[in-house]
């Protein structure tokens, strides 16, 4: 009876061994084929031009892709972009790196309509119009193989000139949050207008200036079948899910043109430096309070609007939410990524990469903010301040028209690797940022 | 012969001209206000030289750009890709000048909106301003960040908004 309990354990400790011996050798396997990954990637000499912080490389997956717009990456790491434009009738491109050295060699494009957003899930991929958000079906290779079938899950969202992209994203249990951009600056009678009143209450509000919910299993939703999720927010184009806090986080586009509508208010420089660009967390019905205030982040206020017979020092907005983090004016936040990989070091581990436009509204001061930044968090909250994480896009010291800029970020994905993938919407580059080191 | 031999004689003397100038301005800007009037003189001795190729709108539009224009516009007239249309080489900046006035005076949203997707910021009309203004802010758009085409006059401007009052 001893001798046969003795042997029973001495065959379990050799039991518990080997596995361990197996799990020490998979694990080591797979440090390995990470590392020989990495060691294969093209990484430009320069980074493409692009300054990051020590350890970081940059490659340049692609170019001359005409403007892209946001950017996904699906779990085998091809990569989807939604462009402002069609090209040959496409506006969506599909991207795959054959040999594992990060550059695309093969490019494939559908869907005849220009806009911004673009998302991708285990089995589906979406993409929307000015107007519409479209989902295609996808193989067990994450490709869309039937382009021309897509289901219209929301149609006839308001689109005139300002404003009109729809950026969108999923919270994982099935429902889509869509940004309808307010179409004006600031919801005067005349927009962008001297002197002309703001409009009370702001019209614009009813069907544009916030995020709207839908369902991402429903055909041909609009107004009637989708819910006004938040309001207040002038235009939001990068937003994304933030799965640890289980909330909507945005990143809104402040209003622009204080000095030229109001001049015996702010000055040239004043203007250039106001509002703050700001993020918020989103919680159901929350009002950010567009156009009745702005955020002033020198003064850390919500202040009347002009408009409304503000004059740059009132308060205002009680009810309106405040902002979780601010950046300077007019630079323009047009995407927002929350980070989950595991390749980055710890301290950008479920921080927020935020891609910015760069400027016009700064004028005639010189124009700045076309960098990719950096906030990181701790327990859902901002733990620091915000810094620049990818700099160099402007290809120049200094710009005073973003015309003159050779890359202007706009949008942000992440790769199965871990890798961040920046797109550039005026010299139409895609770039991916990797970390280089172990 | 006896041409250059003239110029050899007045080089000396216009260098001395000018070094008098120079020593007369800095003496002027270290304080001694009583030698004004002789100094006006000078300076209209030397105004030929320095303004005499530059037309007075190009100054003076440059004011009224700087003030209404260019936060949109931009410093180098390119415009914003997407939002604020560029001025450069362009048919409704460089052509028939009656287009680009009625853009000035009443605006863009009417005319510019064509392809939506292109330029999606509103610009107000301008109409409030004078018609000096307006002939000088027009005229300088047409003749700077590379473009060349005729000015337009006051009273151009002027036989154009009474045409669009009709």
């Amino acid at each position: 009876m001893l001798g046969n309990t003795q042997k029973l354990h001495d065959l379990i400790t050799k039991f518990l061994f080997f596995i361990l011996v197996l799990l020490a050798f998979s694990a080591c396997r797979q440090k390995q084929e990470i590392t020989e990954g990495r060691a294969d990637l093209a990484i430009s000499p320069d980074n493409a031009g692009i300054k990051v912080p020590d350890g970081f490389g940059v490659i340049k997956v692609a170019d001359s892709l005409g403007a892209p717009r946001h950017i996904a990456v699906n779990s085998n790491g091809a990569i989807y972009l939604k462009l402002r434009k069609p090209i040959d009738g496409e506006g969506i491109l599909y991207l795959e790196d054959q040999d594992g050295d990060g550059i695309a060699d093969t490019k494939k494009g559908f869907a005849d309509y220009g806009g911004t957003g673009i998302y991708v899930d285990d089995n589906y991929l979406y993409a929307s119009s000015d107007e519409e958000i479209f989902r295609y079906k996808l193989n067990a290779d994450g490709e869309v193989t039937e382009p021309y079938t897509a289901d219209t899950l929301v149609t006839d969202l308001v689109a005139y000139r300002t404003h009109a992209t729809k950026s969108f994203t999923l919270d994982g249990e099935g429902n889509i949050y869509v940004n309808i951009g307010a179409y004006s600056n600031a919801c005067q009678e005349e927009d962008r207008t001297l002197g002309s009143p703001g409009v009370m209450p702001c019209a614009i509000l009813d069907s544009a200036g916030g995020i709207w919910k839908f369902r991402a299993d429903k055909f041909k939703q609009s107004y009637a079948e989708g819910k006004r999720y938040a309001t207040g927010l002038r235009n939001v184009v990068g937003l994304d899910w933030n799965f640890k806090l289980n909330k909507l986080v945005v990143t809104q586009h402040g209003r622009d043109q204080l000095n030229t509508l109001y001049p015996d208010l702010f000055d040239q420089k004043t203007s250039a430096n106001l509002p703050a660009e700001t993020m918020y967390i989103i919680n159901e019905d929350d009002d950010a309070g567009w156009p009745y205030i702005y955020y002033d982040h020198y003064q850390n206020k919500k202040i009347l609007s002009p408009e409304y017979g503000g004059d740059g020092k009132k308060t205002a907005g009680e009810n309106a939410i405040d902002p979780i983090a601010t950046f300077p004016a007019h630079i323009a936040p047009n995407a927002l990524l929350f980070y989950t990989g595991e390749m980055f070091p710890e301290e950008y581990k479920n921080g927020a990469f935020i891609a910015f436009h760069g400027s016009w509204n700064r004028a005639p001061e010189k124009q700045e903010g076309f960098l990719v930044a950096f906030v990181p968090f701790m327990n859902g909250k901002p733990s620091g301040e915000w810094q620049v994480f990818a700099d160099g896009f402007a290809g120049l010291e200094e710009v005073f028209s973003p015309s003159e800029a050779k890359h202007r970020p706009t949008g942000l994905a992440q790769g199965p690797d871990g890798s961040l993938y920046v797109s550039d919407d005026s010299g139409g580059t895609l770039f991916r940022i990797v970390y280089t080191e172990q | 012969m006896v041409n250059i031999k003239l110029l050899k004689d007045i080089i000396p003397g216009f260098s001395f001209v000018l070094t008098t100038i120079f020593l007369l301005n800095s003496c002027n800007s270290s304080g001694k206000k009583k030698e004004s009037s002789t100094n006006t003189n000078i300076q209209n001795v030397s105004k030929p030289v320095t303004k005499a190729e530059l037309p007075p709108y190009l100054s003076e539009g440059k004011k009224v750009y700087r003030q209404v224009c260019l936060t949109c516009h931009q410093a180098n007239g390119g415009g914003v890709p997407g939002l604020n249309p560029p001025l450069i080489k362009t048919d409704y900046v460089l052509g028939d000048k009656n287009t680009l006035l009625e853009i000035i005076i009443k605006g863009s949203e009417a005319d510019l909106a064509r392809d939506k997707s292109e330029y999606a910021n509103v610009m107000q009309g301008y109409g409030m301003l004078g018609d000096e203004d307006i002939a000088n802010v027009a005229s300088y758009i047409r003749n700077s960040f590379g473009n060349k085409a005729e000015p337009i006059t006051a009273s151009e401007v002027a036989a154009f908004r009474s045409a669009i009052k009709k």
